[in-house]
């Protein structure tokens, strides 16, 4: 099952103890771990590994497929010296709420998967938080802090607006970082990788958090490289956690993007200077409101029925749990739309704790706990429950989602919600 | 004289094969249905087209981590392209590649893929050389 046929080179330098793993001495899965990292770290032109703090794995078995899980379940049956991680290692979102699959019409063949692996990474040490707000929830990364993070929203926050450093980090990746307490340092873990190398300014401001959805949609299609740093200039307002959650997590989508600089906001770019690594900065090129419009325009879809409202991707805060309650207070869900609030485990107790949850529920909402909306087998979800048309605020999972087969429209939570309780798009 | 292009030292066993070219780029989750073996996004350059058995080649890769999973899933049940070739590749997808030991080569010293590489191309890849041979066409009708 273990793939260790991929070749190492002697220009790679690694200690003693990597040494060790390298030779198998501390047991196949450090081995397999260490050459896939050593492999990737080569192809980059990496010199050596970093230790990292903590790793993330993003592992829906909608992505995993049965091949990931017997990979992972074959890791799972070793020796637990061998088999168990050596840094906490936590999780990104899984495919399926255990609570509410009936009600989505989620398979019990993919219950049992998702069940199998759970267990197989129970097995390993590894701490099931099935977040990928983990830098609202969890242990947020510090600045000059390596990490092995998985999820791309995660990665570019923990990068641009905490300082971290982490490279995007797949599953298969961060599971090695999870066992070997490394990964390659290559991309975002040197400096040279996070100086600008793009300069845009806004001449309009945000209000909402699908503007800044969408104005990380716009940078990302303008940038549309992994290894492009958007430098964003003329914000006249500090931005909140959410707002720089959904602009990271859109960038990343559209644009593959890992790392951005907003001059006197984020911590590596006190002055606009320094976003270009002190040197002259590079002419602006404007975001216009007409560019704004022009991306709602893509997602637009007014007086059609929607099938289903949904708020996720990135996973909602506690601050974003209680705008969806406060909003549909004395209303109700139009009984042929579904309303769909998801939020990581730690939010989900802290909600119901504050009857933030009932409040949802009682208006017709389902709250979804520690799964994303498009980890949970969108495809099949759509043709079970027959929907076509999506809402959401949410520019990351407008661009996902055409590629499963709905047609989605991207407009405020206040929009949103007004069209799920008339069952059309306002 | 087929064309030689030079690249990174890449990922994967040598492949021989057909290149379905497209000026996008790529992911495996946004773009693809994985099930019937097609690109399924309909702003796809490629939309309709079966990718299985193909070398793809793109700009660059983009999005999300799961291609990182699902490339070894696709190997094992037979409906994988048969190599991926980019300008610049992302970590995500390199990673993908060295899991799945899926051949995949990046950083052309030669140019833009799109105008190096057409569409029904009959490509030789040696990753560990870092070398693509154009086998159908020489430099002479190469635009």
């Amino acid at each position: 099952m273990l793939n260790t046929t991929n070749k190492t080179t002697s220009s790679f330098r690694i200690d003693d103890e990597e040494n060790a793993m390298l030779a198998g001495e501390l047991g196949p899965a450090r081995q397999w771990a260490i050459q896939h990292q050593i492999f990737v770290g080569q192809f980059f032109d990496a010199e050596d590994l970093v230790r990292v703090g903590q790793a993330h794995i993003m592992a829906d078995t909608e992505a995993t497929g049965e091949a990931g899980v017997r990979f992972v379940e074959s890791l799972a049956a070793m020796p637990l010296v061998d088999r168990h991680v050596r840094i906490p290692t936590i999780t990104d979102p899984r495919g399926i709420d255990f609570d509410a699959y009936k009600r989505l019409k989620q398979s019990q063949g993919m219950v049992e998967v998702e069940t199998r692996l759970i267990k197989a990474f129970e097995a390993l040490g590894v701490m099931m938080t099935n977040t990928c707000i983990n830098y609202q929830t969890i242990m947020p990364a510090v600045q000059g802090e390596h990490m092995a993070f998985g999820d791309t929203g995660v990665v570019i926050y923990s990068n641009a607006v905490l300082g971290a450093r982490s490279n995007f980090e797949g599953g298969p990746s961060a599971l090695a970082a999870g066992l070997t307490g490394r990964t390659p340092r290559y991309g975002y873990h040197l400096d040279g990788h996070r100086v600008g190398t793009e300069h845009f300014s806004l001449s309009w401001q945000p209000r909402d958090l699908s503007d800044w959805g969408a104005l990380g949609g716009i940078v990302g299609k303008k940038t549309d490289s992994y290894w492009s740093v958007p430098v964003l200039s003329g914000l006249q307002r500090v931005p909140n956690s959410d707002e720089m959650k959904h602009f990271g997590a859109a960038l990343a989508s559209f644009g593959s993007v890992a790392m951005f600089h907003i001059p006197g906001i984020t911590p590596e770019a006190p002055e606009l200077r320094d976003a270009f690594g002190g040197k002259t900065p590079l002419p602006p090129i404007e975001i216009s409101p007409s560019d704004l419009a022009e991306f709602y325009g893509v997602y637009a879809a007014r007086g059609e029925k929607v099938d289903v409202v949904v708020f996720a991707a990135p996973q909602l805060s506690l601050v974003e749990m209680a705008t969806v309650a406060d909003l549909l207070d004395r209303k109700n869900v139009h009984p042929e739309t579904t309303l769909i609030a998801v939020t990581s485990p730690e939010i989900k107790s802290a909600a119901d704790r504050m009857k933030i949850t009932s409040r949802i529920e009682n208006a017709g909402g389902l709250v979804l706990s520690g799964v994303c909306f498009y980890q949970s087998y969108a495809r099949e979800m759509a043709e079970a429950n027959g929907w076509k048309r999506l809402m959401t605020n949410s520019a990351k999972l407008v661009n996902i989602l055409g590629g499963y087969g709905y047609v989605p429209t991207l407009a405020t939570m206040e929009r949103c919600i007004g069209s799920a309780v008339t069952g059309r798009i306002s | 004289m087929p064309i030689v292009l030079h690249c990174h030292i890449g990922i994967g066993p040598p492949v021989t094969g057909m290149a379905l070219v497209a000026k996008d780029n790529f992911s495996a989750r946004y773009d693809l249905d994985r099930k019937k073996g097609v690109f399924s996004r309909p702003d796809h350059g490629l939309y309709g087209h079966s990718y299985v058995g193909k070398i793809l080649v793109f700009k660059t890769a983009k999005g999300g981590v799961a291609s990182a999973w699902m490339l070894r899933e696709m190997m094992e049940c037979g409906i994988a392209p048969k190599a991926l070739i980019f300008d610049t590749v992302n970590p995500i997808v390199a990673q993908g590649a060295a899991f799945a030991n899926l051949t995949l080569v990046d950083r052309f010293l030669d140019g833009a893929v799109d105008a190096l590489i057409r569409t029904g191309d009959t490509l030789d890849i040696d990753p560990d050389k870092g070398t693509v041979v154009v086998m159908n066409r020489d430099r002479e009708t190469t635009p």
